[in-house]
């Protein structure tokens, strides 16, 4: 590859990252500043939050409900089915309800916000709501990035909540096993850094969801083509993110509260 | 009738004679290729500015530096006295209050009715609900669209949508109004309806204005004919006339080839204006 064409990657690459800082930076900090779109922020929760709810729902319960297939199988072999509860419950918690409802989230919001505002700017639709006198930032990607990390955070609980009910349906329906003691199992187990870690997850990735979908909208470029580049490209790197900063998440809390 | 909106007191300069827009030596380009060099001019109160270029030729961009969505490589812009390049984001939404803009294909909210994307501006305002449906039904008055305000943008056709983005434009009674080819891709009859809007806004409230298009036919009606306003429509100037405050600008190749009254452009002795004319 020429070095030019490595030099000129590269600076994109750092644009980009400066561009996307600077956006994310400002759509934080515009809470603090007049005009506040309150009314914007519930439309976008609404849409983000309670319209991922069908999504979430079936994600936990099937998720759950195959976390204690699997935990139980394997753990038959060791004549310890009667803590599936407890396995089910730590997996649900601290990994599997945030990543996979973040996964969700980001499918169909990411990929919604990078196709709406990308539609937006092909069509000069932004530029006009600028040359009118409003922040499209402010209006436009601070409703979005608050709404989705708020409803991210209470979509995961209920996403952990319906897959450790989930698991408990296949283990008492399924596997026979004692429904009470799944509970038991599944509550004891848990401790305030399995909570926090799974609760702080949310956060962060509904942050990623929202910034790289908009990132992505605001600077979609070549018409119908471009909005099309941006919506697949909003999917991937959110998702991507997301499993990756899991790890480091992970590993982080592992190390501060030792589990 | 005509029932559009009154301009504001701020409309009413701090200097009278001081131009409403200036363009001093101003160059922009993308990814490293130039589009706009060394450019220069200025629209006076009251002005019509047509600029004229073939496509490519940075007109738009042009429309966009004015109003501040893009910011030159280098020059200086000054809209009602006061700089823009050096203004932040915030300061420019103020100035912007003033300046009203018409995208080439309208850019209307799709989101929203007609009602919402006219009233947009008054609503982020706060101007009072009764206040807004009034300046919003006149507005829409004013294009002779009053029947559509509770249509969403694609139960319109193309022109009826640049005439609801020219009604979003004046609603707020602006001092400057930046039209970026408003007939571009319309029938010559729609073309022509819009021409005589602007000529209108152009005539009736001596809104100073800059214009964008490559259609010859538009710009050489705007400089020849005069709204009638017991008749509601454009009329010929008498003998041949002229009108003295409509005036052009050309562009080729990123350069400013031409500044001057219709007269001096159908005059004009260079090559390029004269096949462009042709």
């Amino acid at each position: 590859m020429p070095l030019e064409t490595i030099e000129s990657i590269a600076k994109k690459l750092v644009l980009s990252v400066q561009d996307y800082a600077l956006l994310t930076g400002r759509a934080i900090g515009n809470i603090f500043q007049r005009p506040r779109y309150i009314a914007d922020l519930i439309v976008q929760a609404d849409s983000i939050g309670i319209g991922s709810v069908p999504i979430v729902l079936l994600t936990g319960f099937f998720t759950g409900g195959v976390l204690a297939l699997q935990s139980a199988s394997s753990l038959a072999q060791f004549g310890a089915t009667a803590i599936t509860g407890e396995l089910v419950s730590l997996s649900m918690i601290k990994e599997l309800g945030p990543v996979l409802t973040s996964l969700m989230v980001s499918g169909r919001n990411a990929s919604g916000m990078a196709s709406e505002l990308g539609s937006m700017m092909v069509t000069e639709q932004i530029d006009a709501m600028r040359a009118l006198g409003t922040d499209p930032v402010k209006k436009l990607v601070t409703p979005r990035l608050y709404a989705t990390v708020i409803m991210l955070f209470f979509l995961t609980i209920l996403s952990d909540t319906v897959g450790t009910l989930g698991g408990a349906v296949i283990s008492v329906f399924m596997l026979g096993q004692d429904g009470s003691q799944y509970f038991h199992t599944a509550y004891q187990t848990l401790q305030y850094p399995d909570i926090i870690q799974g609760l702080v997850k949310p956060i962060v990735f509904g942050f990623i969801i929202a910034s790289v979908g908009c990132y992505y909208g605001m600077t979609t470029r070549g018409g119908t083509q471009g909005v099309g580049r941006s919506t697949t490209q909003a999917v991937v790197v959110s998702s991507v993110l997301i499993i990756a900063i899991d790890l480091v998440i992970s590993q982080f809390m592992i190390g501060v509260f030792g589990r | 009738m005509v029932t559009a909106p009154q301009p504001t007191a701020s409309a009413v300069q701090e200097d009278p004679g001081q131009p409403v827009l200036v363009f001093e030596d101003v160059s922009i380009g993308f990814e490293g290729k130039p589009v706009l060099e060394n450019i220069s001019f200025k629209v006076s109160p009251g002005d019509t500015r047509i600029l004229l270029g073939p496509a490519g030729s940075g007109k738009s961009v042009l429309l966009k530096l004015a109003n501040g969505l893009i910011r030159p490589d280098s020059g200086t812009i000054t809209v009602f006295g006061e700089e823009i390049n050096t203004m932040r984001e915030e300061q420019l939404f103020q100035l912007r209050g003033r300046i009203g803009m018409v995208f080439q294909e309208g850019a209307l909210f799709d989101s929203l009715t007609v009602r919402d994307n006219v009233a947009y501006r008054l609503i982020e305002q706060k101007v009072p609900e009764a206040e807004v449906t009034q300046r919003v039904l006149e507005a829409l008055r004013f294009v002779e669209l009053e029947q559509t305000v509770d249509k969403f943008p694609s139960q319109l056709s193309g022109g009826m949508r640049r005439r609801v983005a020219i009604a979003r434009a004046i609603v707020n009674r602006p001092d400057l109004i930046l039209y970026d080819s408003p007939t571009g891709g319309l029938d010559p009859i729609t073309s022509t309806t819009i021409v005589e809007l602007v000529m209108k806004q152009r005539d009736v409230y001596h809104t100073s204005s800059l214009l964008v298009t490559h259609r010859l036919q538009d710009a050489f009606s705007l400089a020849t004919h005069t709204f009638d306003r017991t008749e509601n429509h454009m009329v010929p100037i008498p003998n041949n006339g002229l009108d003295p405050k409509t005036n052009f600008l050309m562009l080729h190749d990123g350069h400013l080839v031409f500044d001057g009254s219709t007269h001096d452009l159908v005059h004009s002795e260079d090559p390029f204006i004269k096949e462009y004319l042709s």
